[in-house]
């Protein structure tokens, strides 16, 4: 048994309002589960300091979380603001696809 | 990983484990339903029926067998499902309410989902994990997976997610259906088959001559029997029906009862008593000979016994039947009423010949009577080929008579001559066969009605007339003259004649009797004259020998007497002559 990570972990949120909510879904610390979260922390922090609260969802622990955001793949980001929702699944490798995929920067032309 | 998932709950000794699907004819065509714990295949074109049929296996599977079912839909959201098996009489709000039943809606929509790097479906395994455990489910159903593949694009991935998907519902021991759609070359587009392997079921709608008939194939069943006709099934609002057409076994139960047929006289024909129960009896003739009036007579007389009887009617529609069975003294809407016949009136071109096998066999399985009508068969030749309508009714009779159900069919022959065959060449199959013919003569048109074969029985060789009357039915005997047969007016001029001839044949031995009295009385009267004469001539003769007596004895008594005064006087001379 691995030891499953802490649910809706928040992340230091320095102002009230934010631009982005974002939520990851995992399921238990799997290497995919572990990179993307990496990953997303590490351009949060380069492009949206301040902005953004991450909500850290371990289906294994609340599974029945995974119905409400239609997840189906692992694991899964979920940008519930700014409207609309976007989701990006994987191991969110790919920097310019995840800033695309959120927004954050617009798509090469 | 994802050890939680992994809990196995298979036992390898339950690999022949069925689970029931509560689906009509399904179980016996896969000889006891779906293989228990390992998922089974459902594919087949839009409009197949995929949904359906895997929605009834879940819901059927809560509701009479009490196995928990989750049902999982990619393609149709909550509502539109409950609405959807709402018109099949299932309340999917209280069988969720109830715990019996768990339906999740996954959405996959490719605009909202970008792919970065390697993922996995843990989060499909983990929301059906739940749902299948929340409820303690034995059923899952999943519909359809294939759209995952429209939502996502990393195939690679998918399919082997597909896999592991199919192994985990394996270990966890649920019985799953999947749903597919046909694909192009292989039985489903994505090839879902190559993950399924336990039990595949193929469903095809399938239109010949304008007409739809919704087809099951049992394509594979790993390591069981399974019937691998193509079957015909029904969708109504009591769900799915399959009908199993493949016990041909030649072993039915039968019975010496008898029933009549209605018409006292047709009983007379056979053997006195009338028909066997759970026989089939063809009533095959022109137009217009009565044969629908034969067959109402029989479910009248079914009726008043207290036998149920269905009557399925292609021609007319029960209204016009009741009608114009009136004219002839048969009132079956009392019958209908009391609940002991009921009538189904439909176009033959309504749907395939299987699916009005289907239909009917759900009607008999409903009502349970103990006499089925068809009338007529003939149209049903319309919507098939004769080959076709003929496994039909092989098929029909076969499983009225394993029911012991007795079974009349009426049928059209086109004809006037008798043939050796009926169209729908069911001749040989049926246990009693009435023909009703016309015979045209002199003008107009009679009926007449023999017994083509009754099986079992001593029955009448003899043609009768047949006459449809106020009161009903009945059979008299036709006339065999040298012109052959006579029925109708030809049949009443001839009684007419003999009795004509009767009376004049009376009339005439009445004035010889008168004549032979005149004689006797006038020879009579000779022989006493005679007798009279006689006796004269007796007394004559009688005379003549009494004065001839009476003349002897007097002429005696002279010469006595002139012999003795003769005598006296010599005495006197002699005393003289001595003095």
């Amino acid at each position: 048994m691995t030891q499953p990570k802490k649910a809706s972990k928040k992340l230091p949120a320095k102002t009230k309002e934010h631009k982005y909510e974002l939520r990851l879904y995992i399921a238990g610390n799997t290497s995919k589960s572990m990179t993307a979260l990496a990953n997303l922390k590490k351009y949060c922090e380069e492009h949206l300091v301040g902005q953004y609260r991450l909500e850290i969802i371990d289906l294994l622990l609340h599974p029945q979380l995974a119905a409400g955001d239609q997840i189906l793949a692992i694991p899964t980001l979920v940008r519930k603001v700014p409207v609309p929702i976007r989701k990006i699944i994987g191991d969110l490798s790919n920097e310019e696809k995840v800033l695309v995929g959120l927004d954050i920067r617009p798509a090469k032309s | 990983m994802a050890t939680k998932l992994k809990n196995s709950k298979t036992d390898p000794n339950a690999s022949l484990k069925k689970s029931l699907t509560g689906i009509t004819g399904l179980d016996e065509i896969t000889g006891g339903g779906l293989p228990t714990g390992r998922p089974t295949l459902i594919c087949g074109s839009a409009g197949a029926g995929k949904t359906l049929f895997s929605t009834e296996f879940i819901i059927r599977g809560a509701v009479e067998f009490g196995e928990p079912g989750v049902i999982m839909t990619f393609e149709e959201n909550i509502a539109d499902l409950e609405i959807n098996v709402a018109s099949m009489g299932f309340d999917l709000k209280k069988l969720q309410k109830d715990g019996l039943v768990r339906i999740d809606y996954v959405r996959v929509e490719r605009t909202e989902i970008e792919e970065t790097g390697e993922y996995d479906l843990d989060g499909l395994f983990i929301r059906l994990g739940y749902a299948i455990d929340s409820i303690g489910a034995r059923r899952v159903m999943l519909d359809t997976l294939e759209n995952l593949f429209a939502g996502l694009t990393n195939q690679a991935i998918l399919r082997a997610e597909l896999r592991r998907l199919f192994n985990w519902l394996k270990e966890k021991g649920v019985t799953a259906v999947i749903t597919g759609e046909k694909g192009d070359g292989g039985l489903t587009r994505q090839g879902l088959e190559e993950y399924v392997s336990d039990c595949v079921i193929v469903l095809e709608h399938r239109v010949t001559n304008q007409i739809s008939t919704r087809l099951l194939r049992v394509v594979k069943y790993r390591g069981s029997l399974h019937g691998t006709n193509e079957y015909p099934f029904l969708i109504d609002e009591e769900g799915i029906s399959v009908l199993p057409v493949t016990s041909l076994l030649l072993n039915n139960e039968v019975s010496e009862e008898r029933v009549s047929s209605g018409i006292p006289a047709l009983d007379k024909m056979l053997g006195g008593v009338g028909f066997f129960q759970g026989s089939s009896i063809l009533v095959s003739g022109t137009a217009g000979t009565g044969k629908t009036s034969i067959a109402a007579l029989f479910a009248n007389v079914s009726c008043q016994q207290k036998r149920r009887c269905l009557y399925f009617a292609f021609e007319e529609s029960p209204q016009q039947i009741v009608r114009n069975m009136k004219s002839i003294g048969v009132d079956l809407t009392s019958h209908i009423s009391a609940g002991l016949l009921q009538m189904h009136a439909s176009r033959p071109t309504l749907f395939g010949l299987e699916m009005h096998l289907v239909a009917i066999h759900k009607k008999i399985k409903k009502f349970k009577p103990s006499v089925v009508i068809l009338d007529p068969i003939t149209n049903l030749i319309t919507i098939g080929s004769v080959a076709e309508v003929k496994s039909i009714l092989i098929r029909l009779i076969d499983y009225l008579q394993s029911e012991n159900i007795t079974v009349m069919f009426t049928a059209l022959t086109l004809n006037n001559i008798v043939n050796e065959q009926t169209d729908e060449g069911v001749s040989s199959l049926v246990d009693a066969w009435i023909l009703v013919r016309d015979v045209e003569s002199n003008g107009e048109r009679n009926r007449a009605l023999y017994i083509m074969k009754s099986r079992g029985m001593n029955h009448s060789n003899q043609v009768r007339e047949f006459v449809i009357t106020d009161h009903g039915l009945d059979l008299l005997d036709v006339y065999l003259t040298s012109d052959g047969v006579l029925t109708g007016s030809a049949r009443e001029a001839q009684l007419l004649n003999e009795a004509a001839g009767a009376e004049l044949r009376t009339h005439a031995v009445t004035r010889k009797n008168r004549e032979i009295e005149r004689k006797k009385l006038v020879l009579e009267a000779k022989i006493s004259s005679l007798k009279e004469e006689f006796e004269g001539v007796q007394e004559e003769l009688n005379k003549t020998y009494l004065e001839e007596d009476l003349r002897k004895e007097i002429l005696e008594k002279n010469r006595k007497q002139l012999s003795q005064q003769r005598s006296n006087k010599t005495k006197n001379d002699t005393t003289e002559k001595g003095k």
